[in-house]
């Protein structure tokens, strides 16, 4: 509000602003509102710029055992959150481990613990597919959030990491020198320091297994369904009121998401940042 | 005996970091080390289940000499490398507007993170809707006169090109760098172009400089995300793609899932060339990208 002038590091011409913020709100907002239009048309034939008769048909479909959404839903959802669970645990003192602490191999851990993300998984989930098989892991729920916490690992690990590197361990150590014991630093200190960084990643952990197709298919052998396996007939074959519907619903957890989260993304360097560091 | 707890303290400190990484290196070494080994394993002949515990090469003579293999893999290729490269330049271009103070600029700045969180799936169902022959793209250029029937739009749906698929990635992957892009720019601060400023750098010697040179390392490490991720991405351009030519993660899933279990070896030896084509590229990119910076 002092003395900054509005084009103190400006390099951009009015022009170029208001292209990209016009482009920004076109490509958003436009396939985001034929969705919905599309959810709630009963005829739209070519060329008609929108619906000519509107009803609830795809929305009472969608809403249907036949159309398997809500089982879906309830797979896509318990599995989600327990791949968060999962990688909280698994991935948590990983990340601690590699955020505050120096060691001997530390670039070796690195790369290992992103090569999910650097290696294409065909191959590894084909392998696992077979494993599973022995194991008689295919087709549960906790054999598929397995093979969805494969790539979420990295990320969570990624963004966990430098939430870790940017707090320091002063506080911790004053605590355990008062008296401390581990549980209440962690609960007292060190949680609440980390805690939105947290929730951030845990929200992207959830969305990574929400968004899963392939794993788990092959994983999941077809009989444990989840939403985007429920959309992607309906995609192919063509049934737009239908497809975007479920679209909708399988976009919903995204939104509330973002609209929590949207502020710390673009404040917060740390949790973003920790992309630009692999 | 005063030694014993003061070793007991240093082995258990020696340990805290391996265990502290032991159960996330665990889960990638093992399962995914472990699916990679079996995958190689039966693209070397070793498959049991049907009988077959010869070592050979054939798998992979058989598949890098098929012609329709290579067609497929420079498909994929192109789409990757399509993708990674414009949304680089494109976020590149978004976040120089977005990093400033504008009327509008907040809620700007939430639009553009919107499709972050979004499936790619329904990104696709999105971009469907939009661009097909009879979408609503091709209804408003009817509407204003430009065409007459949904013959007369360009086929950029089912095309061989991909064109869908590259924008359904740009549309979720622009976001990705620039909000990595910003998150860089904003823990550096404005300092640097600021003495640039005082010593008479123009906005053109500001960007090349002082802000690129910022940048490029956070736009390599994105970029090879994106790459790795749109290279190996299945489901995309099993929707928005022709049958032929097919990327190869669709050819080798294709393969996999055919109930003829002796094509599986392939499909397997398909997805071990894929993982080794990438990991040189993305190897090569490196190299490059680190002398460039330089």
């Amino acid at each position: 509000m002092t003395t900054e002038p509005e084009k103190r590091t400006g390099l951009v011409p009015r022009w170029a602003r208001w292209t990209a913020v016009t482009s920004i709100v076109v490509f958003v907002v436009v396939p985001i509102s034929t969705l919905v239009v599309w959810s709630f048309a009963f005829r739209w034939n070519f060329p008609n710029i929108l619906p000519t008769e509107w009803g609830l048909r795809a929305w009472s479909y969608t809403a249907s055992d036949s159309s398997r959404v809500l089982e879906g839903l309830w797979n896509s959802t318990r599995l989600a959150l327990l791949v968060t669970g999962m990688a909280i645990v698994v991935g948590l003192p990983a990340s601690r481990a590699l955020g505050q602490h120096e060691f001997r191999g530390k670039s070796t851990v690195e790369w290992l613990l992103m090569m999910p993300i650097i290696v294409p998984a065909l191959v590894a989930t084909m392998g696992i597919h077979q494993i599973f098989i022995r194991l008689r892991l295919t087709e549960t729920l906790f054999g598929v959030a397995l093979v969805h916490l494969i790539p979420a690992i990295p990320y969570f690990v990624l963004v966990m990491a430098s939430v870790f590197a940017n707090y320091g361990t002063a506080l911790e150590e004053t605590a355990r020198t008062l008296g401390a014991n581990r549980y209440r630093v962690f609960r007292y200190v060190t949680l609440p320091a980390i805690s939105s960084g947290l929730l951030v990643a845990s929200m992207f952990t959830f969305l990574i297994s929400w968004g899963q197709y392939v794993t788990t298919l092959l994983i999941g052998g077809g009989t444990f369904v989840t939403l985007p396996l429920v959309l992607f007939p309906f995609l192919s074959g063509g049934n737009n009121s239908t497809a975007a519907a479920i679209s909708l619903v399988f976009v919903a957890p995204a939104i509330v998401v973002l609209v929590l989260t949207s502020r710390q993304l673009s404040r917060d360097s740390a949790l973003m940042g920790g992309f630009g560091k692999l | 005996m005063t030694s014993t707890p003061m070793t007991a303290r240093r082995i258990r400190n020696g340990l805290k970091i391996p265990l502290m990484l032991a159960p996330a290196l665990g889960l990638v070494v093992v399962l995914f080390g472990g699916g990679i080994l079996v995958g190689l394993g039966q693209s070397l002949g070793y498959f049991p289940a049907i009988g077959l515990n010869e070592f050979t090469f054939s798998n992979y003579t058989t598949v890098l000499t098929d012609r329709n293999f290579l067609i497929s893999l420079w498909l994929t290729f192109r789409i990757a490398a399509v993708t990674t490269v414009l949304s680089s330049v494109l976020a590149i271009a978004f976040t120089l507007v977005l990093r400033e103070k504008f009327a509008g600029s907040k809620i700007t700045t939430f639009l553009f993170q919107v499709p972050l969180p979004v499936p790619h799936l329904v990104a696709a169902s999105g971009i469907i809707l939009l661009i097909t022959q009879s979408g609503l793209i091709a209804r408003i250029a009817t509407a204003v006169g430009l065409m007459d029937t949904p013959a007369d739009f360009p086929a950029l749906v089912f095309d061989k090109g991909g064109v869908a698929i590259i924008l359904t990635f740009l549309w979720k992957e622009v976001p990705f760098v620039g909000l990595v892009i910003l998150a860089i720019l904003q823990s550096v601060g404005p300092q640097y172009e600021e003495q640039a400023r005082t010593l008479g750098a123009n906005a053109r010697q500001r960007f090349r400089h002082v802000l690129l040179p910022l940048i490029m390392p956070g736009v390599m490490s994105t970029s090879i995300i994106i790459f790795a991720f749109t290279f190996a991405n299945y489901e995309i351009p099993l929707l928005l793609g022709v049958r032929f030519p097919s990327t190869l993660p669709v050819v080798a899933f294709r393969e996999y899932q055919d109930p003829d279990l002796a094509l599986r070896p392939q499909a397997m030896a398909i997805s071990i060339v894929l993982a080794v084509v990438a990991i040189l590229l993305l190897i090569a990119y490196r190299r490059l990208a680190r002398s460039a910076v330089k």
